[in-house]
């Protein structure tokens, strides 16, 4: 395979808080050099023209329906998204059919993924057995597997259960695991449509309160202060949850937050009619809601952004609203939504966004150099994208790679654009098409 | 034949002007909530109600005015009541009728909300009467269909022609509604009845007052609106007190301890009637849970108007059809 070599990119290191335009040369899956005005010699080129150069992204929070419900998505139309949307790495939540929630499943998705040569993925482990609240996973094997597994979640319920989830998170800490919460409490949540508030009442639709999300925070960073455990916060959505990371944060407590795409851009007024393309939960929230996140990523109270991508099939989404199943598809809108609706307008800088969707979600993980790149830098792994930050261009879901078309971003006109997702050295995809490697 | 007022597609989003969406929808010949009904689409609508309650008065009942239309009911919900009142409005009119239940239709075979939709398309039908348990439902199908919606209750959401029949029968008994105070009481939050209602009221210039425990009212009240958890403290303000249906199954979910506690609060008894002042309207959308909302005594007696509100319900559903399907002969209602 010949030498890549990408030539005038705005190379920015979020974790080093640099830019500068280099030419890039990459060999085999490392970056070999970087400089001004590398020779071109039998080099595959990538003309940047000035458009950055990031590490490649990673989303800490998608779907990907593989056991189960392939026709909603797989584990390759899944990654595939992700290389589009500009991530080398995502993790998947276990909530497949069945759960993941046995070494030997995780390592069967693992394989798959790594036999795929997409994207890298690290699967996410049920806390607990079939996900179904009343007895620990086998959490430890997980991890000891090939697959590696060391975060674990019952994303899609919360463990409603106090003592269970206090074992577990006593239990995780002996191999450094760490416990993502989907902080729900489903008796207060109960048979909710949309955010609980005026728009509910409007809609006639019942309401899922913002209390039922708090009051698992609450108890889940108190649970995570008294056991020592590292504890992640999926979906954060409201004002008040936002506070309660920044109070927890302030004491030293190890926990850390994730908040998605569109509750950062939309509300609950911005639901049209009965569009189930709206429908998600964490529900959207007030605008308050939206803004107090938004603050919380530049004070660095939420530590990444993460897609949720939720694909569902046409047929289970064009339906009466309390019978669409939660979720939208997010990965391939994630960066231009971002930059377009935060960066643009001056809410977030540049840096930040790229930090949110690499050096933030790495530092959750506690990734390692080996395992993901969080920087571009001479001897590191080439896992890069290529972004154009002046593109404008409408979101059309029907062009997506993944299976899912529930996008509430549709037909909305966007900056900014990945050209050219790089794994492994490779190029894995190119927007114009006209590089292959 | 045009169009011949604009009248409502109705949804809920905020962030638009009323003002905006009302000419968005003007062509849509939709009823799917009071929202965007002005006072005077209101008005007119009560005027073109009262012409075909005369119609309902002479000894032929019928008139030729939707002639080789046909009007379908879509009910996903059992509502004998209901049904009833449209099929019998949509015959005066000499509409064709069809009427389809979700039990015995091929709902039972798992076909989608989409296709028994687009099935009544294909087969030409003018107007869609649907009844459905879920919010929006209605807005789905307008979203689907060419053919005029008419929401007759969706989800805990809205039920326009029930707000406007009892707007119909206030204005029979009052002539004047502005000024006048009415309590909606009972189950507030889950109640479609009160949701359409209370905007109607407003609408016209009623004074609105919410009569419930905290658990059965809105979790956020309307603008414009009072609430109280007093009902005796409420009753001598009252020109209207309309009682709601109360579920059995809401005791269940926690919204209130019992019915005995409930029924010693709010129910509408002689006691608490002779609270109220001497003209006092008492109205109920049926069915009556006699005994629980209210008593058989008042229910019975001269102060209740909830036979007049059943007769309105044919005649306002009669000026709805009559006005979505463009039966009118050129210009416009009421001129």
């Amino acid at each position: 395979m010949p030498d890549l070599l990408i030539k005038g990119a705005r190379v920015i290191n979020p974790s080093l808080g640099w830019e500068e335009t280099l030419d890039v040369l990459v060999s085999r899956s490392r970056i070999s050099e970087m400089a001004k005005g590398l020779p071109q010699d039998d080099r595959m080129v990538i003309t940047a023209e000035g458009r950055l150069l990031t590490p490649g992204f990673l989303d800490l929070h998608v779907h990907l329906r593989e056991p189960g419900r392939e026709d909603a998505e797989t584990i390759a139309s899944g990654l595939e998204a992700a290389l589009r949307g500009g991530y080398t790495a995502v993790c998947c939540m276990p909530n497949t059919q069945p759960p993941l929630d046995h070494a030997s499943v995780m390592e069967g998705v693992y394989r798959k993924a790594r036999s795929l040569g997409l994207a890298d993925l690290f699967p996410v482990g049920c806390i607990t057995r079939a996900r179904g609240g009343r007895e620990l996973s086998e959490m430890a094997l997980m991890h000891l597997s090939e697959a590696g597994v060391r975060a674990f979640s019952d994303d899609g319920e919360g463990v409603v259960d106090s003592g269970l989830m206090r074992m577990a998170m006593e239990y995780v800490t002996f191999f450094g695991g760490l416990i993502i919460s989907h902080p729900e409490d489903p008796a207060l949540s109960g048979e909710g449509q949309v955010n609980e508030g005026r728009v509910s009442a409007e809609m006639g639709l019942k309401g899922i309160p913002a209390m039922a999300e708090e009051v698992m925070v609450a108890r889940d960073i108190i649970l995570a202060e008294a056991t020592g455990c590292r504890l992640h916060l999926a979906h954060v959505s409201t004002a008040n949850v936002v506070r309660m990371i920044a109070e927890a944060k302030s004491r030293g407590v190890a926990v850390t937050a994730e908040a998605t795409p569109h509750h950062l851009v939309l509300s609950e007024e911005d639901i049209p009619g009965y569009d189930t393309n709206f429908k998600v939960n964490p529900p959207l929230r007030t605008p308050r809601d939206v803004e107090a996140l938004r603050k919380g990523l530049v004070d660095g109270t939420i530590d990444a952004v993460a897609t949720d991508h939720a694909p569902h099939t046409l047929e289970d989404k064009d339906k009466e609203f309390d019978y669409a199943p939660f979720g939208v598809v997010g990965m391939e809108s994630a960066f231009p939504v971002l930059y377009t609706e935060l960066v643009v307008p001056g809410i977030l800088r540049l840096p930040k966004l790229m930090e949110l969707l690499t050096r933030g979600p790495a530092r959750v993980l506690k990734l390692e150099d080996r395992e993901y790149a969080t920087e571009i830098r001479e001897g590191g792994r080439a896992d890069m994208v290529l972004l154009d930050l002046d593109e404008e261009w409408i979101l059309d879901a029907n062009s997506f790679a993944s299976k899912g078309r529930n996008c509430p971003f549709q037909n909305r006109k966007v900056r900014g654009r990945v050209h050219l997702t790089i794994k492994n050295g490779k190029v894995k995809y190119n927007l114009n098409g006209a590089v292959r490697s | 034949m045009g169009c011949l007022f604009p009248v409502a597609r109705g949804a809920c989003i905020a962030t638009e002007t009323l003002v905006e969406r009302r000419q968005e929808v003007v062509e849509r010949r939709n009823l799917l909530d009071v929202d965007l009904l002005s006072r005077d689409d209101i008005q007119r609508i009560l005027e073109m109600a009262r012409s075909f309650s005369e119609v309902l008065r002479r000894p032929i009942k019928k008139v030729p005015a939707l002639r080789g239309k046909t009007v379908v009911n879509l009910f996903y919900e059992p509502s004998t009541r209901t049904r009833m009142s449209f099929e019998v409005a949509a015959k005066r009119l000499s509409a064709d009728v069809l009427n389809f239940t979700a039990a015995s239709s091929s709902v039972a075979k798992g076909e989608s909300f989409k296709d028994t939709a687009l099935t009544l398309e294909s087969m030409g039908v003018d107007a869609v009467v649907v009844r459905h348990p879920v919010a929006g439902a209605p807005w789905l199908l307008s979203q689907w269909l060419k053919a005029s919606i008419l929401n007759a209750g969706d989800g805990m959401h809205a039920h326009p022609t029930q707000a406007l029949l009892d707007l119909f029968t206030l204005w029979e008994r009052m002539e004047q509604l502005t000024g006048k105070t009415i309590a909606y009481v009972g189950d507030i939050r889950h109640s479609r009845v009160a949701r359409s209602g209370v905007k109607a009221c407003q609408t016209m210039g009623m004074k609105v007052i919410l009569v419930a425990p905290p658990t059965l009212l809105p979790p956020v009240l309307p603008p414009g609106v009072e609430a109280s958890s007093d009902f005796d403290e409420v009753i001598p303000a009252c020109d209207v007190l309309y009682m709601l249906r109360i579920q059995e199954e809401r005791q269940k979910e926690g919204g209130f301890p019992s019915l005995e506690e409930y029924k010693r609060l709010y129910q509408l008894d002689f006691r608490r009637l002779g609270m109220a002042k001497p003209m006092v309207a008492v109205m109920h959308p049926g069915p009556m849970n006699r005994g629980v909302e209210i008593t058989s005594e008042v229910a019975d007696s001269p102060v209740s108007m909830v036979t007049a509100q059943v007769a309105s319900g044919v005649a306002m559903r009669m000026a709805m059809l009559f006005l979505l399907l463009g039966g009118a002969k050129g210009g416009g209602i009421g001129a």
